[in-house]
């Protein structure tokens, strides 16, 4: 093969055909889409819209006659990158380990590209579960920015999914069995989810919760959408990026090289 | 290049447990060759080496001429592997899964439909392929996975335990495609069981694997000839076999009488010399014989001549169930 050594890891063919196949499962099997749809919907529906019934007051954070829908929305769609991204990067583990990716890695093409397609799949769908949100979100009454906020707030779905799937293969990798996959899951996920400002904004919490919440990967992610759909950001753009950025960077690395140091035998 | 595949001193040890423990043998091509073992033997973990998901931690092995450690994605080319566990994705239809499995072998639109064309016929799965997979019987998904195996032609294909948890019939039929693969597509093909028929019926040669080691390899019926022990079965036409039963057990080279209505099971070994003492014992006591046939004790004696046990699963000692147990749950991480 006259292929270089970069064209034989990162490999178009099997990356496409593997997120065109998550794709199509994605689309055969309807009840999970809608399973995992219905959580979020539960927490816009009964948590979010009857707390904007509530007494107006001044919150820190929170402009002034500002709608508690518009600022929980861009928390929820977080929350379901979260859980999404975790899931899918979990996966990965389990379907080489256990399900029909073992097959395809005795397949003559490079690993890494299959595990990245893979993952890429996971992803394009927890993304459009989350712009699902945002229009069940905007059906609601929640005032969406403007279209332009709405295209910037991709980036920022792009990375939160893209960091929570590696954290999850970190899980994955690490952990190695599934019986204590759920516990975990309650460890780990659920403090990232409740910490990260998704149900109050950071500026009005004491310090010490703020520090917390200011090393959570989430807390950027939910805030930067905040800031593109909503307009509600309690970090500049630019910060809430960069951070998220590094989240990024620091997690889908290190789940590739767990995933690679655990391949070697 | 007349051996598909050549092992020598093959080892794997998973923490201290020994799974595979020096193996060597050769396959020459257009063999069926069969792993019969025991559970946690080291079947699964030997072929897992060979189609390079495994790393070795000793020893060498070369498929289709290609180092299963130097050279991975030359071997991955030219094997295909059906696995224990169901690999078949069960939310895609079979051509799905087909059509997916080609892409990974970069085959282009043209040849990939030709191909699969040519699977479901091999594999008389024609009319099943728009099927979703998880509503398929549990032969006909097993039955897509090994034409998924053999899709890319490969020169070697790999089968782990291809008929476990099937029933007599779908076992019975995917004997037959195991079979014409072999015959009409001159594949090489390795298969591990736990199943002695199945290792009898398909297998040209035959090894026993125990604890890690190949114990016995040879043709099915020399390793039967090799525990040395024959059946004689004889028709006896008069009433009542009491009497007759009684002056049989005076031949001190009977080593075993089994006796069922009419009929007497004789074991014995040199039973090509021992018919012709049978013979004129029989007519010194005027016994009315029917027929005499002389058989080959079933492949389970051999192997049980060979590991000293018999190769039910329940019939595995702790210590065995534990040795099995560490390997399949270190194999898998």
């Amino acid at each position: 093969m006259q292929r270089g050594r970069f064209a034989h890891i990162i490999d178009p063919l099997p990356i496409y055909t593997m997120w065109l196949r998550e794709m199509k499962r994605f689309l055969r099997v309807k009840a999970r889409v809608v399973g995992s749809l219905l959580m979020p919907f539960f927490f816009l529906a009964f948590l979010g819209l009857p707390m904007s019934f509530m007494p107006t007051r001044e919150i820190p954070g929170m402009p002034p006659g500002a709608n508690f829908l518009d600022f929980v929305a861009p928390g929820i769609v977080g929350m379901t990158l979260l859980f999404a991204g975790t899931m899918s990067g979990t996966s990965v583990l389990w379907d080489k380990e256990f399900g029909f990716l073992k097959e395809v890695l005795v397949a003559p093409v490079s690993r890494f590209s299959i595990i990245l397609g893979r993952s890429l799949g996971g992803m394009t769908t927890a993304i459009i579960q989350a712009l699902i949100i945002v229009a069940i979100a905007a059906a609601m009454g929640v005032t969406l920015s403007s279209p332009s906020g709405l295209l910037l707030s991709l980036v920022f779905m792009i990375l939160t999914c893209a960091t929570f799937t590696g954290l999850g293969l970190i899980i994955a990798t690490k952990l190695g069995n599934i019986e204590g996959f759920m516990a975990i899951m309650n460890l780990i996920i659920f403090p990232i989810f409740l910490l990260s400002g998704a149900f109050f904004p950071v500026q009005a919490m004491p310090s010490w919760l703020r520090y917390m919440m200011c090393l959570n990967p989430l807390t950027y992610g939910v805030d930067g959408l905040r800031g593109t759909l909503v307009n509600m950001a309690a970090f500049p753009l630019w910060l809430d990026f960069t951070v998220l950025l590094v989240f990024f960077a620091a997690s889908t690395t290190l789940g590739a090289y767990f995933f690679a140091k655990m391949e070697a035998d | 290049m007349s051996n598909a595949i050549e092992v020598e001193g093959l080892t794997k040890e998973f923490d201290g447990v020994v799974a595979v423990d020096h193996v060597s043998f050769s396959i020459s091509q257009g063999e069926v060759f069969g792993f019969l073992g025991p559970n946690g033997a080291g079947k699964t973990t030997t072929i897992k080496m060979l189609c390079t998901i495994l790393n070795p931690s000793s020893g060498s092995a070369r498929v289709c001429g290609y180092d299963i450690v130097k050279e991975k994605d030359k071997v991955r080319e030219c094997i295909g592997i059906v696995f224990q566990d169901p690999t078949i994705d069960t939310f895609l239809t079979g051509r799905e899964n087909l059509d997916f499995h080609a892409r990974m072998y970069r085959l282009d639109k043209k040849t990939r439909e030709k191909r699969i064309t040519e699977v479901l016929e091999l594999l008389d799965l024609k009319g099943q392929e728009n099927k979703k997979i998880g509503d398929c019987s549990g032969g006909t998904q097993r039955r897509f996975e090994v034409a998924r195996g053999f899709l890319n032609r490969p020169q070697v294909l790999f089968l782990d335990e291809p008929t476990l948890g099937l029933d007599v019939w779908a076992r019975r039929s995917l004997w037959q495609y195991i079979k014409r693969i072999n015959e009409q597509e001159g594949t090489t093909i390795i298969l591990t069981t736990h199943y002695i028929e199945e290792a009898d019926y398909l297998c040209h040669r035959v090894a026993i694997i125990d604890q890690g080691r190949i114990v016995a390899m040879d043709m099915p019926q020399e390793l039967k000839r090799a525990t040395g022990l024959n059946l004689i079965s004889l028709q006896i036409a008069q009433e009542g076999t009491d009497n007759v039963v009684a002056l049989l057990r005076q031949l001190r080279w009977v080593r075993h009488l089994e006796v069922k209505d009419n009929t007497l099971k004789l074991t014995t070994d040199n039973a090509e010399e021992r018919i012709a003492e049978l013979i004129d014992f029989i007519d010194s006591h005027k016994i009315a014989v029917s027929s005499i046939k002389l058989h080959q004790p079933p492949l389970e004696d051999a192997f049980l001549h060979f590991t000293g046990k018999a190769i039910r699963e329940e019939e595995g000692s702790l210590q065995e169930l534990f040795r099995a147990w560490m390997i399949r749950s270190r194999g898998r991480r």
